[in-house]
């Protein structure tokens, strides 16, 4: 009996359930903390793939490992803006439900 | 002195041209300087002129081999267009002509303006006048006789409004600039299909061209080369239709009447087809248009002139007519008779002009003849030297205007147009009725004005009497017995007709009914002329309206032309504003207030149709390129 081993296939399954659980998140939440996380949610997703495929397809390469880490990083810094946007937007209107959010309404 | 007169001919409109120049510049303030610098240009041009004159005659250069000479003015591939002097019979007489009457007008002018408000402005444009009128005589090149063309009915529009504080005068200037433009545009057409088709627009070169004009065109292009170019003269000349314009012109200061619309400019039209008459005569259907509508021209003015009452329009209508005599004359190929009748008519002409400022002045400006009367015993000056000029447009031997106009009665009989003929034989008597109606009217009878007449200064009546002088014998230099004139003027070949002893009488004849009917009427009883006014109402009432040609023109301006202008308003307003432009404007408007509804603002919604948009660029690769399809699989085989 063959050893079950976790193919690629395995890692982008799990990839895309992440991905489709933060896009579900990022569309549905009202909170804007919560839509920020699964915005992680997803950045998660796609570095799972770039670092699957490095492994698997150019296992003698770096490519997909420098680009996790540069996903991680502009990851943080994204972060960082939407946070300090939801805290101004906060401070003026003491709320941060989205839906109340469509000042860039027509 | 005679040599250096015909080689330096371009002297003769430089010098009023630089007095032009001084005045405006330099001497506006000091008004007798003015005066004097206009007059004695004018006087030195003169003096060339008839050195120049006499060199031409005494050589016996030809028309048809003028001496010319020129510089380059400008030259682009195509076009060489020189500037240049013509000499040759026909513009050395007309040079003589128009420095001779002009020299007396400017005397004139010294008195008639005393006391004006522009007096120098006056002086200047005269002599800018006289610099066009002159450069228009002389031009070897037909672009630079446009050029002065325009030139001088720029000046003939500033002289006419020059009393602008007056609404008439404006708007009678606005009138004789606009339709001589209109009729300066068939002849700028007619050079430029000169120029394009035989590559020149210099005189004597054109006229070699001509000649053979099968190697460059065809017989129809020519003729409406011919009728464009006839178009200018038409305007110019005060030809019937365009002649609205010049009675209108009598707002001007008299001496300009006399001097623009008498003497020079209106006969500049004549002076073209002169000097293109070998153009002309290769065309015979449009010298016949020309001989018609000159013929046409005369006996309508003429008609129209027996029932006016302004001194002065009566004489603008004397001058239509007789322009029409030497259109006529032209028209039936004699150079000879028409520059004839030109050369006598500027002398009668100018000096009844004259005549009339002098009256004018005198009556404070009054111009209806029927309150005028007895003037003669209170002006004696201006009286008889007006009735020398009666005289000689009536046609009585031995004046000036027998003469000439028996050549041009001649002409016509001899050249078999019996209807032309009898328009001229005809117009002939009602020239000499209208123009002793007018003489009576004024001059003789009682006095029916209430103002203290006396005769006008030295300065005015001295031209009178020389003009008086030249209007009685200048026709003598061409009589059947002595024709030194024919001699003298003519294209291709002398023309000596023979003297006919029938129409000399005839048209002696005619002048005397004319002028006996004119007695009648006018001088035994007044009352006659105005029973028969009653009694011709009718005619009277066309003849007094003009025809209605002024009307027939204002209702065709005020329906067609601002008809078509308030249909193509209408055009614009609902069409093009309204459809093409409004209407796409609109239609934006609409699209984009209904496109904008998609702008939410809901930051979630805007992030799924990003999503959609991702995954709908995705499918569309998988579905066309299988390739592609792979690679998004991962691209793992």
């Amino acid at each position: 009996m063959p050893t079950p081993s976790i193919t690629l296939e395995h890692y982008l399954i799990l990839g895309a359930v992440l991905f489709g659980i933060g896009l579900f998140g990022v569309l549905t939440k009202k909170n804007a903390i919560a839509v920020l996380i699964s915005i992680e949610l997803m950045l998660c997703a796609v570095n799972i793939n770039l670092l699957a495929f490095n492994k698997y397809i150019t296992p003698e390469a770096f490519i997909g490992q420098i680009f996790a880490i540069f996903v991680i990083t502009v990851a943080a810094a994204e972060v960082g803006v939407g946070l300090a946007i939801i805290i101004a937007i906060y401070r003026n209107r003491l709320n941060i439900n989205l839906e109340d959010f469509d000042w860039l309404k027509w | 002195m005679v040599q250096f007169s015909m080689h330096n001919a371009w002297l003769v409109p430089l010098l009023p041209a630089l007095s032009f120049i001084i005045i405006a510049f330099i001497t506006k303030q000091w008004k007798k300087t003015s005066a004097i610098l206009s007059v004695g240009s004018m006087a030195i041009s003169c003096f060339i002129a008839s050195l120049a004159a006499y060199g031409v005659f005494s050589n016996y250069t030809l028309t048809e081999e003028p001496m010319v000479y020129s510089v380059k003015w400008f030259s682009m591939a195509g076009l060489n267009i020189d500037v240049g002097v013509q000499l040759d019979p026909v513009s050395a007489m007309m040079m003589f002509m128009v420095t001779l009457v002009s020299t007396l007008i400017f005397i004139y002018s010294i008195g008639y303006m005393e006391g004006d408000q522009g007096y120098s402005v006056f002086f200047s444009y005269l002599s800018l006048f006289g610099a066009s009128m002159l450069l228009l005589i002389i031009s070897s090149n037909l672009l630079q006789m446009f050029v002065a063309w325009e030139l001088v009915g720029l000046c003939s529009y500033l002289l006419i409004g020059f009393y602008s504080h007056k609404v008439t005068a404006r708007e009678a200037a606005k009138k004789a600039f606009i339709t001589c433009r209109v009729a300066d545009f068939g002849l700028l057409l007619g050079l430029i299909s000169l120029q394009l088709i035989f590559g020149t627009l210099d005189i004597v070169e054109l006229s070699g061209k001509i000649s053979n004009f099968e190697q460059y065109t065809s017989m129809g292009i020519m003729t409406i080369i011919a009728i464009l170019i006839f178009i200018g003269p038409i305007g110019k000349s005060g030809q019937f239709p365009l002649h609205v314009w010049l009675p209108d012109a009598m707002e001007g200061p008299t001496p300009v009447s006399a001097l623009i619309h008498a003497a020079t400019m209106v006969v500049a039209g004549v002076y073209l087809i002169a000097r293109t008459i070998f153009l002309f005569a290769e065309v015979p259907p449009v010298m016949d248009m020309v001989a018609a509508i000159g013929g046409f021209t005369a006996l309508f003015a003429a008609s129209i002139a027996i029932t006016q009452r302004d001194m002065k329009r009566i004489l603008a209508y004397s001058t239509i007519s007789q322009i029409g005599y030497m259109m006529l004359a032209l028209g039936l190929g004699s150079l000879t008779a028409s520059m004839f009748h030109l050369w006598t008519h500027a002398f009668f002409k100018a000096l009844m002009f004259l005549g009339a400022g002098s009256v004018l002045y005198a009556l404070h400006h009054k111009g209806d003849i029927w309150k005028m009367g007895g003037l003669l015993r209170k002006m004696p000056v201006t009286g008889y030297t007006f009735m020398v000029g009666c005289l000689a447009i009536s046609g009585v031997p031995p004046f000036s205007g027998f003469w000439s106009k028996d050549e041009i009665l001649l002409t016509a009989f001899d050249s078999g147009h019996y209807i032309l003929f009898t328009m001229a034989a005809l117009t002939s008597f009602m020239t000499a009725f209208y123009m002793w109606r007018l003489f009576f009217l004024a001059f003789t009878g009682q006095a029916q004005h209430e103002v203290q007449v006396k005769e006008s200064p030295r300065t005015m009546t001295l031209p009178l009497v020389v003009l008086a002088f030249f209007a009685a014998i200048a026709g003598l230099i061409g009589t059947p017995w002595a024709p030194i004139w024919q001699n003298w003027i003519f294209s291709v070949h002398p023309h000596h007709p023979q003297a006919n002893t029938m129409i000399m009488l005839g048209s002696v004849v005619l002048a005397l009914a004319g002028m006996y009917l004119a007695y009648n009427l006018y001088y035994l009883d007044r009352s006659k002329a105005e029973r028969m006014a009653e009694k011709y109402s009718f005619f009277w009432a066309l003849s007094y309206n003009k025809f209605y040609v002024d009307e027939l023109y204002l209702w065709f301006t005020h329906t067609i032309v601002d008809g078509g202008a308030r249909l193509f308003y209408l055009f614009d307003i609902y069409i093009v504003d309204g459809i093409i432009v409004n209407g796409i404007g609109s239609l934006t408007k609409s699209f984009g207030s209904r496109l904008r509804l998609v702008q939410t603002g809901s930051l979630q919604s805007y992030a799924l149709v990003f999503f959609l948009g991702v995954l709908a660029v995705a499918v569309i690769m998988a579905l066309t390129d299988p390739s592609m399809a792979l690679g998004l699989m991962g691209g793992v085989e």
